[in-house]
């Protein structure tokens, strides 16, 4: 469950870096006071901001990819359900995750099939198609839907998908879980006695 | 019990809201424990014989009963146990295994059905074990190979213990080996079936009496051996057999 090797974790976290750089431009720009610190001259109020969204951002990160890499997708929505997420939410998500496959799939062979006649999309003239394709793809995903949901009939749906089963949760796992909160939380304490 | 048909059909017509007819007054009687083939051209009606046989399209005119049930889609319990009954099993298995796991596609038509626990995992195991991929439980049906999905299909219906097994071209899209496994498959089981499909040889092959839909009606009703030998009759409703292909 959490053995993550940290590279991976490190590398998952990269994402990170677009949505922090501005972060880290911030303590040389502004205005107010200013201070130095290993010869670099830096606004406070500046420093301050950008370090809480450096901070923030990356709690978030770890945790989103924590999240996603000890987790299936369909513990994921297990979650959701326990969580007590209206039933019609998983349901829709539940259904996303079966047919996303099945649609990329048509969606290729469709652009196989194009290709395949000598088009290949290269500028703005070239929308129309794009946009037809996409109009088909649609059409082709609702008529499914119909489709499945007559199946789902013929095997007496009534409105409720049997709930998915899961198992209870240990010690261990609590404690897996709550690591980054906690990290969070020792953070946001240690700060406030420092009196930021 | 032993002498109520399976699926009785009589004077069922049907006709679209936007006015196109579809059925005129079909007449069917299959017995328990017999395997039909209904044969028939494109747009002779077959689909929408099939979704009367569970309620789906509701009755206009004529009647349909299942082990000598009446189906009344205005009856919403007596429906749910028609549905029980009538286990049909989809072109594409795509439609069909909708749910996360196989597993779970399996249990979900007995689930409806009222099944929970045990019981529930009881009948999918066995479901699974009769299609022969019970070691397939956990894996999500797009990790599957399309034979092994149409098998998953099959189970899917087994698992709500069907009087009657209606397969709608069983045998399309899959290569010869698990074309042959899923006859397999079809002749193990001791149950009704209705076998709608164009593949000829693979109605000659599983089932010993066929019938043909043809423009709304029952045409021919009789040996699988003598309707595909009557090249006249086969030809007048656009049915072929393969080149090179003969019954001697």
């Amino acid at each position: 469950m959490s053995k993550i090797p940290i590279l991976l974790l490190f590398k998952r976290a990269l994402i990170e870096i677009p949505f922090v750089f501005f972060a880290i431009l911030m303590p040389f720009f502004g205005e107010g006071e200013k201070f130095s610190i290993f010869g670099v001259m830096v606004y406070r109020e500046g420093l301050l901001a950008g370090t809480s969204i450096v901070v923030k951002g990356t709690l978030g990160v770890l945790a989103a990819v924590i999240l996603s890499t000890t987790t299936t997708a369909r513990e994921i929505l297990r979650g959701l359900e326990k969580l007590k997420l209206p039933m019609i939410m998983v349901q829709i998500a539940s259904f996303m995750l079966r047919y996303i496959n099945v649609i990329s799939d048509e969606m290729e062979r469709m652009k196989v099939a194009r290709e395949s006649r000598g088009f290949i999309a290269t500028g703005i003239k070239h929308w129309k198609v794009l946009a037809t394709a996409a109009a088909a793809l649609f059409i082709r995903s609702y008529e499914r839907g119909e489709r499945v949901h007559l199946a789902m009939l013929s095997r007496g749906f009534d409105g409720a998908l049997p709930s998915l089963d899961s198992h209870s949760v240990t010690t261990r796992e609590w404690f897996t879980a709550l690591s980054i909160p906690g990290l969070a939380l020792i953070a946001s304490i240690t700060a406030s006695l420092i009196g930021w | 019990m032993s002498n109520v048909p399976s699926l009785q059909i009589t004077e069922l017509a049907f006709a679209y809201p936007d006015g196109n007819q579809a059925l005129y007054g079909v007449n069917l009687t299959i017995q328990k424990g017999e395997r039909v083939a209904l044969l028939g051209p494109n747009g002779a009606g077959k689909t929408t014989l099939v979704m009367h046989m569970n309620g789906i399209h509701p009755t206009m005119q004529g009647e349909v009963r299942i082990s000598g049930e009446l189906v009344d889609s205005k009856n919403k319990e007596s429906l749910k146990a028609i549905r029980s009954k009538v286990g049909i099993v989809f072109q594409d298995p795509d439609d069909q295994l909708f749910m996360p796991t196989v597993g779970e596609d399996v249990a979900f038509g007995p689930y409806n059905m009222g099944l929970r626990g045990e019981a529930l995992d009881k009948v999918v195991q066995e479901a699974l074990t009769q299609v022969g991929m019970l070691d397939f439980i956990d894996r999500p049906p797009h990790h599957l190979s399309f034979g092994q999905r149409r098998r998953v299909a099959v189970a899917t219906v087994l698992a709500m213990k069907p009087e009657i097994l209606v397969l709608d071209e069983p045998s399309s899209n899959l290569d010869p080996a698990s074309r042959r496994e899923l006859a397999d498959i079809l002749r193990s089981l001791d149950i009704t079936i209705v076998m709608v499909t164009h593949d000829l040889p693979y109605a000659f092959e599983l089932c010993e009496r066929s019938v043909i839909l043809s423009g709304g009606i029952i045409v021919a009703d009789g040996k699988t051996g003598q309707i595909l030998n009557d090249e006249k009759l086969l030809k007048s409703h656009r049915l072929e057999l393969p080149v090179g292909f003969s019954f001697n």
